[in-house]
């Protein structure tokens, strides 16, 4: 198996003319959780939609498993697991009703679809209530019941669109538990958000959508060097002399400043702090304290927003 | 650009999981109550009737459909199936897109094909089941209120005009799918379908003739009424009526015969004895093209859901 799962390359969707995707290029490798973070209407929705062959594709190429969305949806669909934003389901039904009719669809067998279901919603926690009606549940029940259905489908990728959103703060991290639980599968993950300080914690690489393009993509600390300059915050708190030298000379540190009594602020590229307690232990010095403020997504996001706004009301 | 698959992959899980959906609903319980009331209701209207007047009619068991006080089977037919083809399918494809279920199903390996015939399949089983309840309680209530049992001819009359209203159910249905396709509301779907509904019912039959007189170049009586005749076709309605008049009634040798007879006419055929009943392969080619034109009507209105289905966004 290649080791690249989804590779979207000069991807465009155009309505009426104005390009709503315009001319996006990634890729996901295995396993990956990748997230496509930005503001409503960046254009998010609607690259998914192209990538499970929902949406026609304008211009460019999506390839998903080895698969092109727009002539073998089918092949894609089998393989793809999708949550959409804001899912529905069949309120009359049960909880393992409405999974019975798509595990139908997806032309599951009998035994293999009873066994399926009820593991399926056991692993979300939903077992004590499958056969309860679905207009009795909550939306995190709801998004719950919709990852059972990526679970139950087999699924090599999970596409999920706005996870979180909606969801209350013990909801969102039973969600994000899940969606970890879903890499440890062996499923590649691509998810699209807005919360970013929710999404951050989840995230092996992003990419930041800014009106229908990919303003940047990486992992959360490149980005934060890329658009923070230096990413990585990192507090030493200890008692010892020469300190400062000591740990200014270990490499990637690029500022070193004294915040108070026996504390220094450093400023890195990468976390520094093996390294820093090395040095502290290597002087002889007593180390109280070492913390690392990783680059915040909220704050990359927000600067890159500021220093490019005037491009972005040029265009 | 050949697709990979089956595009009627699913279509048979659709299908059992509407007619589930249908059987379940307020909807189909108050069908079968109308239903079960109507046939005890006309076939007891019927029966008095048929009693009184034909003596030694030899279509005895026809008139359990076209007889009948206060209103005869086949008109309430004509007035009801519509309505119910519409209950059934005003919300069949907005509901799943504002209970935001239509993007997930739409998620696993089916087309969208499959999704939309397994919908007009489910609405057209469960019309077909009711009209088939229908059409037997009347018979079976007919039989115990006549005395007289159907002859061949009858029951195969009686059949065909089954097979005729299946077909005029699934033109209304997919009328109403094909609004449930364009309108997003289910309220704004329901409403056109039950405007048009309306306007082709009972306003068309009602204006077209001014139209087709305003039009018409015809100087002579019989010109102007095929013009009138033409214009009121449209209405699908009309078509019924139409096909209604002539399969029930072996006497009628046109579908204009009661037109000139209000205007004190008569049919000239040469050669042919009045009021002799004719075969019924030639009752159903006297009215085959109104048969076909609503097969037709039926198809295209499917096939412009279809194609809106198909070129839709699914994102709400």
């Amino acid at each position: 198996m290649n080791a690249t799962v989804i590779e979207a390359k000069n991807l465009t969707k155009r309505y009426d003319g104005v390009a709503v995707v315009n001319g996006i290029s990634f890729s996901v490798a295995r396993g990956e959780i990748f997230g496509l973070l930005g503001p409503n209407g960046a254009g998010k929705t609607t690259t998914i939609l192209m990538l499970l062959g929902l949406s026609d594709i304008s211009d460019g190429q999506a390839r998903v498993l080895g698969h092109d969305p727009a002539r073998e949806p089918l092949a894609v669909k089998r393989q793809v697991g999708y949550l959409p934003d804001q899912i529905g389901f069949y309120d009359g039904l049960s909880a393992a009703d409405n999974l019975r009719y798509t595990a139908r669809l997806m032309g599951l067998e009998r035994a293999e679809r009873e066994q399926r279901i009820s593991a399926s919603l056991g692993h979300v926690g939903l077992a004590d209530v499958a056969d309860n009606r679905v207009s009795t549940f909550s939306r995190g029940m709801r998004q719950r019941l919709g990852v059972a259905e990526i679970l139950m489908k087999e699924a090599q990728i999970a596409i999920l669109d706005e996870p979180t959103s909606g969801l209350d703060p013990q909801a969102t991290v039973e969600l994000l538990e899940i969606i970890r639980d879903l890499k440890k599968r062996g499923v590649s993950v691509l998810l699209s958000s807005h919360l970013l300080e929710r999404v951050q914690s989840v995230c092996d690489r992003v990419a930041l959508f800014n009106q229908g393009k990919i303003a940047l993509i990486g992992t959360v600390s490149e980005l934060g060097r890329e658009v923070l300059g230096g990413g990585f915050r990192v507090e030493v708190e200890a008692e010892g002399q020469g300190l400062a030298e000591r740990i200014a000379a270990i490499p990637g540190v690029q500022q070193v400043e004294p915040a108070g009594a026996n504390r220094l602020r450093l400023l890195a590229t990468g976390d520094v702090r093996p390294e820093a307690a090395a040095a502290v232990v290597a002087a002889g010095g007593r180390l109280l304290r070492l913390s690392v403020e990783e680059p915040s997504l909220e704050a990359i996001y927000s600067r890159y927003f500021q220093t490019h706004e005037g491009e972005l009301h040029a265009t | 650009m050949r697709r990979e698959g089956s595009a009627l992959h699913g279509f048979g899980v659709v299908t059992l999981k509407e007619i589930a959906d249908h059987f379940t609903s307020i909807l189909v319980v108050v069908l079968v109550v109308l239903v079960v009331a109507t046939a005890i209701a006309v076939v007891r209207g019927a029966v008095d009737q048929i009693k009184e007047i034909t003596a030694e009619d030899p279509f005895l068991f026809l008139r359990l459909f076209t007889r009948g006080a206060p209103i005869p089977l086949v008109a309430l037919l004509s007035f009801l199936v519509p309505l119910f083809a519409i209950g059934l399918g005003f919300d069949s494809v907005n509901g799943e897109h504002n209970r935001r279920t239509l993007s997930r199903i739409l998620a696993q390996p089916i087309y969208r094909d499959a999704l939309l015939f397994g919908k007009f399949a489910a609405g057209l089983f469960t019309l077909s089941v009711s009209l088939i309840v229908l059409w037997l309680l009347v018979i079976g209530l007919g039989l115990l209120g006549l005395g007289v049992p159907p002859n061949a001819e009858e029951m195969a009359r009686a059949l065909v005009l089954l097979v005729v209203t299946m077909v005029y159910a699934g033109f209304w249905f997919a009328l109403a799918l094909l609004c449930s396709v364009v309108f997003r509301s289910a309220a704004t779907a329901a409403l056109v379908a039950l405007g048009l509904w309306l306007f082709l019912t009972i306003l068309w039959p009602l204006f077209s003739p001014a139209l087709a007189d305003a039009v018409t170049t015809a100087g002579d009586v019989l010109g102007v009424l095929d013009t009138r005749q033409a214009f009121a076709r449209l209405s699908p309605t009309v078509l019924f009526n139409e096909i209604v008049a002539v399969v029930l009634d072996p006497s009628v040798r046109s579908t204009q015969q009661s037109m000139l007879a209000a205007l004190g006419l008569a049919l000239i055929e040469r050669g042919a004895i009045p009021d002799a009943p004719i075969p019924l392969l030639q009752s159903v080619l006297i009215v085959w093209p109104q048969i076909v034109g609503l097969v037709a009507g039926a198809i295209l209105l499917f096939v412009a859901a279809y194609v809106v289905f198909q070129r839709q966004e699914v994102r709400a």
